[in-house]
């Protein structure tokens, strides 16, 4: 029986084991949504396109599954540009299906016509046209073998209407046959010998691991190697939950905001071990002076991001699951672990020492204004550390990092690469939709909860109980603190003091509203936010406006010139 | 240092765009870029000229590789292959220079593809350095047109050291 292409569509989704769809429809994409209208799959309306890619990413970095978005073309298509960006920067496996204008059409400047296919080019992993009806399960099924497999990434799918229209049989092809695209997993077996070689002759070593770890599962595997070898670690923005927050190896985050700790190790450290992880510059700094000490072993699936802002000395290409089990074999048979383990003594002593020097602690006067880092240490103490937590980006995004001790991967949501304010709640919401049952608290500052607000009207239709705990200063605090060091105190334009009353907003949108503006009220509003379970909560803590995220690395400087508290 | 770099891709619409584009994206230099079919209809070869220091030129093959359409990427720098450029020289000629002129293409091995009363289109194919010693040579007569395509390459398969 011959089948719409719309049909296919949503029948190639089932195939892909897709549950759920953020979408928003508009006149091209009426085929899919008339098909749609009798079809298992969840549709979640969002309020804006780039709520939806945001909602599908959230999703997917909490499930590991791919996030499937859907909307119309010409405005719908381009306003997912931001979240497809977003998604490509930290190689979330997202498909986003636009629609656009009849084949017919196209060149035309049709009614709702744009080029998405050449808009997205640089900011997917791949994507593709749909011209006819005979291509569309094969490109379908290939989009979703590209997002989810070697990096992941962002792949984005054009179905003009007439295509969307014509009908075909449906034949769901069983695999792929990309020539141009073959994923190395496994590891070079002699480089892993001699990068094992070269950790087990080191005095100081630590591990540097990224966003690569969480990307592939490796969270175990990188927790067994570590303590196996008993090497210290620290994580990038991206990599933390990938190893537990609350173990003895852990330093803490690295980089422009890490800890005294981590920082001083990477610039120390005679062997740096980098698994999953891409030498960003807010991670290493002047990449001059990143780890001048330091023999670098780097373990990436993509061989792009080997040697492209720091020279690597032993290079491992592969799946960093892979890789690590590979590395979890070798020790056994290699002799010299007591001793390496002996060697590494000192190593520990001093990292201890810098980190007893230099805690990271908040400094809460109770009869004094609230401390935003003071929220963010009560929601880890009220929840456990048992939730999903998505940040917005800016100073929240920093506190979050340091005094939320996340201990598995997939539970922090943010974007670390593309640093996309309006990011956190959108991605909340998607983490929400794949776990209703989990608590979801985007940690947000005033600023960046306006730019998707919006959607507080998706999650009260879908009755989602997502949090938002706002760190309330009435600044862009990020801006404002680099404009009090480095620009004499000129606070151009990042006091947004008159907003808007944000627990009447809530209210308005019909969620629950609560205020926070006294350290003794802290407890009780992440309490009752707790309790609710039917609607989003909306918290407004009115934090103290003077507070900068410590440490610091000044833009452009090496990780050891910090400017502490 | 120069490379010329040997892409073979799938042919299909948009290709070259996503070359083009992760070039100019990363900031990377095309010198030139020649594109067509080769011997299979769905694939087609690149032959990409651009510069850079090693590091650069390390991205540049590894970024090609990432490219979903992308099937392989040969460096041809650094080992033996073959190098042709093309190019349409239209030049100023006259009774008492025609007989000159034509003695250059012949010693270039050109030819003369086109003539009209006032002038000659000279037909050369050759490695950069022979179009452009052709090109001086006939300067001085006049060139009122040029096209050239870019570089084509390919690897010798009798490698002799």
């Amino acid at each position: 029986m011959k089948k719409t292409g719309a049909e296919i569509f949503l029948e190639s989704l089932i195939k892909e084991g897709v549950d759920t769809i953020f979408g928003y429809p508009g006149g091209v994409v009426l085929p899919i949504y008339d098909a749609l209208y009798k079809s298992p799959l969840r549709h979640i309306l969002v309020r804006h396109e780039q709520g939806a890619v945001h909602m599908a990413d959230g999703y997917a970095r909490a499930t590991g599954r791919p996030g499937v978005v859907l909307v119309t073309s010409g405005p719908g298509a381009t306003n997912t540009v931001t979240g497809i960006a977003t998604a490509y920067m930290d190689s979330v496996p997202v498909v986003v299906f636009t629609g656009q204008v009849p084949t017919t059409l196209i060149g035309n400047d049709a009614f709702q016509e744009a080029d998405i296919v050449g808009i997205t080019r640089p900011c997917t992993k791949h994507n593709f046209l749909v011209k006819d009806i005979n291509d569309l399960t094969r490109i379908i099924k290939e989009a979703f073998y590209i997002a989810t497999t070697g990096r992941p990434g962002p792949v984005l799918v054009d179905l003009p209407k007439d295509v969307l229209s014509a009908e075909a049989e449906f034949a769901y092809p069983e695999g792929v046959n990309i020539p141009g695209y073959q994923p190395t997993y496994k590891g070079h077996a002699g480089q892993i010998t001699r990068a094992m070689e070269l950790i087990l002759t080191s005095k100081r070593p630590v591990i540097y691991a990224g966003g690569g770890v969480v990307s592939s599962n490796a969270a175990v595997e990188l927790t067994q190697l570590a303590r196996k070898l008993d090497i210290p670690v620290t994580t990038t923005l991206m990599g933390l939950g990938g190893f537990p927050g609350t173990d003895p190896l852990f330093m803490g985050m690295l980089g422009m905001h890490g800890t005294y700790a981590a920082n001083m190790a990477v610039t120390n450290t005679d062997c740096l071990i980098a698994v999953g992880a891409r030498f960003d510059d807010r991670v290493a700094g002047n990449i001059d002076e990143f780890a001048p000490y330091a023999k670098i072993i780097h373990i990436d699936i993509d061989p792009t991001s080997i040697s492209k802002n720091v020279a690597v000395d032993i290079p491992i290409v592969g799946d960093v699951k892979s890789v690590l089990r590979e590395f979890l074999k070798l020790p056994r048979a290699a002799t010299g672990l007591k001793a390496f383990k002996k060697g590494v003594t000192d190593w520990h002593g001093q990292i201890s020492e810098w980190r007893r020097t230099h805690t990271l602690t908040v400094k809460q006067d109770m009869k004094g204004r609230i401390k935003p880092q003071y929220v963010i240490e009560r929601i880890y103490k009220i929840t456990g550390g048992d939730a999903v937590i998505s940040t917005e980006v800016g100073q929240n995004q920093m506190w979050t990092s340091q005094f939320f001790r996340f201990a598995s991967p997939r539970t922090l949501l943010t974007s670390g690469g593309l640093g996309t304010m309006g990011y956190g709640f959108p991605a909340a919401i998607g983490a929400q939709v794949a776990f209703p049952d989990k608590t979801v608290i985007d940690i947000a500052g005033d600023g960046s909860i306006q730019m998707n607000i919006q959607e507080m009207a998706t999650a009260v239709q879908e009755k989602l109980p997502v949090k938002v705990a706002i760190l309330n200063n009435r600044f862009l605090g990020m801006v404002r603190q680099w404009q009090e060091f480095f620009y004499d105190k000129r606070y151009s334009y990042t006091c947004i003091g008159n907003r808007p009353d944000f627990v009447k907003l809530a209210e308005a949108y019909g969620a629950v509203g609560l205020r926070a503006t006294k350290p003794s009220e802290v407890d009780g509003v992440i309490k009752k936010a707790l309790k609710v379970k039917d609607r989003p909560v909306l918290m407004d803590f009115v934090v103290d406006a003077a507070e900068n995220v410590y440490p610091m690395v000044p833009s452009g400087q090496p990780l050891s010139k910090m400017l502490l508290v | 240092m120069r490379h010329t770099i040997s892409v073979l891709v799938t042919n299909e619409f948009g290709v070259l765009s996503r070359i083009a584009g992760l070039f100019s994206g990363r900031g990377f230099n095309i010198e030139s870029l020649c594109v067509a079919e080769t011997s299979d209809e769905l694939v087609s070869r690149m032959t990409i000229v651009t510069s850079g220091d090693d590091r650069i030129i390390e991205q540049i093959t590894k970024q090609l590789n990432k490219l979903i359409n992308v099937i392989k990427v040969h460096d041809l720098t650094g080992e033996e292959y073959i190098n042709r450029e093309l190019a349409l020289i239209k030049v100023n000629s006259t009774a008492e220079t025609r007989a000159e002129i034509l003695g250059i293409v012949d010693i270039f091995r050109a030819k003369v593809v086109d003539v009209s009363p006032r002038t000659y289109t000279v037909e050369i194919t050759g490695d950069e350095e022979k179009i452009r010693a052709i090109t001086e040579l006939l300067k001085p007569f006049g060139v009122k047109e040029i096209a050239k395509t870019g570089r084509i390459a390919m690897a010798r398969s009798l490698k002799v050291k």
